[in-house]
């Protein structure tokens, strides 16, 4: 069980959470022209083998969604912080 | 040439108390150039090797390992072989990798056990029903045997599923594939290994892959743990860590890596006959010749590339099997272990030449490597020999996200965590 530190709740086990993946994207505006940016936002992943940045919806409690920096490998949770306050690239 | 397998090689070493058996395969120090290096020794990889050498007549190829040969997913699966496709890029290549498994026993000289015992699926919901209706009716007008059962007919292929009034979730009916099966999991990759080293090729253990050698823009070789090794062409078979190794390729991939477990209790007599799945909690059983139900659920659904899984993950999976089997609550869980899936946005795999010339990639299997090994196999070599894919790989392309060709079999959107 991961334990996450929802902002809202205090800390609780990760079956409460949904998961939403990668929180780094960015979305183009909604034209032709910016196709190639869209297919990067939607389809491609940087899927890092160490820190990871994720989306994770408190689904079975406060309902907020949560930005969640993580280690792929070792699973430690490094932060958690309302999705908003997010770094973005 | 080493010794061919057969009762005549058994009877023989019998008399002498089985001390004259020779190594499997060879272990070569790696020599400094190969026409071909593929990186990963799983069951695709060494595969691939074997139908290069095999089909195309090129001999002169290393496999290189980080671990040992069977320690990677190859080992980690539940040894599931099924085609039951109905897309037009899928349904080819996975028949024609059910032909490759009913000859893989004497194509090898090894036996893989293959078992087509029959894959049997029980639906939870007039919906679920529905929807293997028109899948098996899509399978049957492509020649692919399937047949829907209704719920007396469940009854009858499994008896000791749960129809009672206290089911969690009725039996409305069901599918059965007579074709498909399970196979001997660790076999698959030590007859691969042994089949491609009588052919002459290098298979090179506990050597990593740290990046690519470069001449411009073309990849010439790996740098590895044991050095050094020049190539003319290099081809990564390495699910689980495609992403690592392609974004070294400065290549960018819809994949994202999950961990899926797997489950074994301990051995009970002969009951679970065929390969049963279950739409409820999607689940999937099947017994092992020693006994024990091997048995798997979903992947734990965050990104990871631990080989471990997660305890909610087990109680979901577990619940499936009991509220599926009742008396498999009475049952131990003998082990459990987790693999590194590579998930794909729409749930199907990668096998292709790739922008980065001299580089090749099969990867993106998600929950479905095992059964495709042989045609995996068989298809990567292909794309390598011939710099094109085969027909029956055609449609795995890196850029069908691009173009909008998904083969979305499943058709839960551009997720990879749901597929």
């Amino acid at each position: 069980m991961l334990r996450i530190h929802c902002p809202y709740c205090g800390v609780r086990g990760h079956d409460e959470f949904s998961y939403f993946g990668d929180a780094t994207k960015t979305y183009p505006p909604l034209d032709a022209e910016h196709h190639d940016a869209w297919v990067e936002a939607v389809y491609m992943r940087n899927n890092p083998k160490g820190e990871h940045v994720e989306f994770w919806q408190h689904t079975l409690a406060c309902r907020r969604w949560l930005a969640v920096r993580r280690n792929t490998v070792t699973h430690d949770i490094l932060a958690v912080m309302p999705a908003r306050e997010r770094p973005v690239a | 040439m080493a010794e061919r397998y057969s009762v005549w090689s058994l009877l023989k070493h019998a008399m002498g108390g089985h001390k004259g058996w020779e190594r499997a395969w060879r272990d070569p120090e790696p020599k400094k150039h190969y026409d071909v290096v593929i990186i990963g020794g799983g069951g695709h990889g060494l595969a691939t090797a074997y139908y290069l050498a095999k089909n195309h007549g090129i001999r002169n190829i290393a496999v290189v390992e980080k671990g040992y040969i069977g320690s990677g997913n190859v080992g980690r699966n539940t040894t599931i072989v099924r085609s039951n496709y109905m897309l037009r890029d899928n349904t080819p290549f996975y028949e024609h990798s059910l032909e490759l498994w009913r000859g893989l026993s004497e194509e090898l000289n090894y036996n893989v056990m293959f078992s087509p015992r029959g894959y049997l699926f029980a639906a939870n919901s007039q919906t679920s029903l529905d929807g293997w209706v028109r899948r098996a009716n899509i399978m049957r007008l492509n020649g692919i045997r399937a047949e829907i059962l209704s719920r007396e007919g469940m009854m009858k292929e499994a008896p000791y599923l749960d129809y009672s009034d206290n089911a969690r979730f009725l039996i409305y009916g069901g599918a059965l594939l007579p074709d498909a099966g399970t196979a001997r999991h660790d076999a698959v990759a030590w007859g691969y290994a042994r089949a491609a080293d009588q052919l002459g090729v290098h298979i090179v253990q506990n050597c990593e892959v740290l990046e690519y050698l470069w001449s411009g823009d073309r990849v010439v070789g790996v740098k590895t743990t044991r050095g050094d090794i020049g190539a003319g062409k290099v081809a990564a078979a390495v699910a689980g860590h495609t992403s690592v190794l392609a974004q070294k390729a400065g290549l960018r991939l819809p994949i994202e890596s999950h961990v899926l477990q797997a489950f074994v209790s301990e051995s009970i007599k002969p009951v679970v006959h065929h390969v049963v799945v279950w739409s409820a909690t999607y689940f999937y059983v099947s017994q092992s010749d020693k006994g024990g139900l091997v048995f798997g659920g979903h992947i734990d659904r965050y990104n990871s590339y631990a080989q471990r899984g997660n305890l909610p993950n087990i109680a979901e999976t577990t619940q499936g099997l009991v509220g599926l089997i009742p008396f498999a609550a009475r049952l131990r869980l003998l082990r459990h272990w987790g693999g590194i899936m590579d998930m794909t946005p729409d749930g199907s795999p990668i096998i292709t030449t790739t922008p980065v010339p001299g580089f090749y990639l099969n990867g993106g299997w998600c929950y479905g490597g095992f059964k495709a090994t042989p045609a995996s196999g068989w298809c990567f070599a292909h794309t390598i020999a011939n710099d094109a894919p085969h027909a029956y790989n055609a449609g795995y392309t890196m850029d069908r996200f691009a173009k909008g060709r998904y083969i979305d079999e499943a058709g839960t959107g551009p997720y990879n965590h749901l597929q």
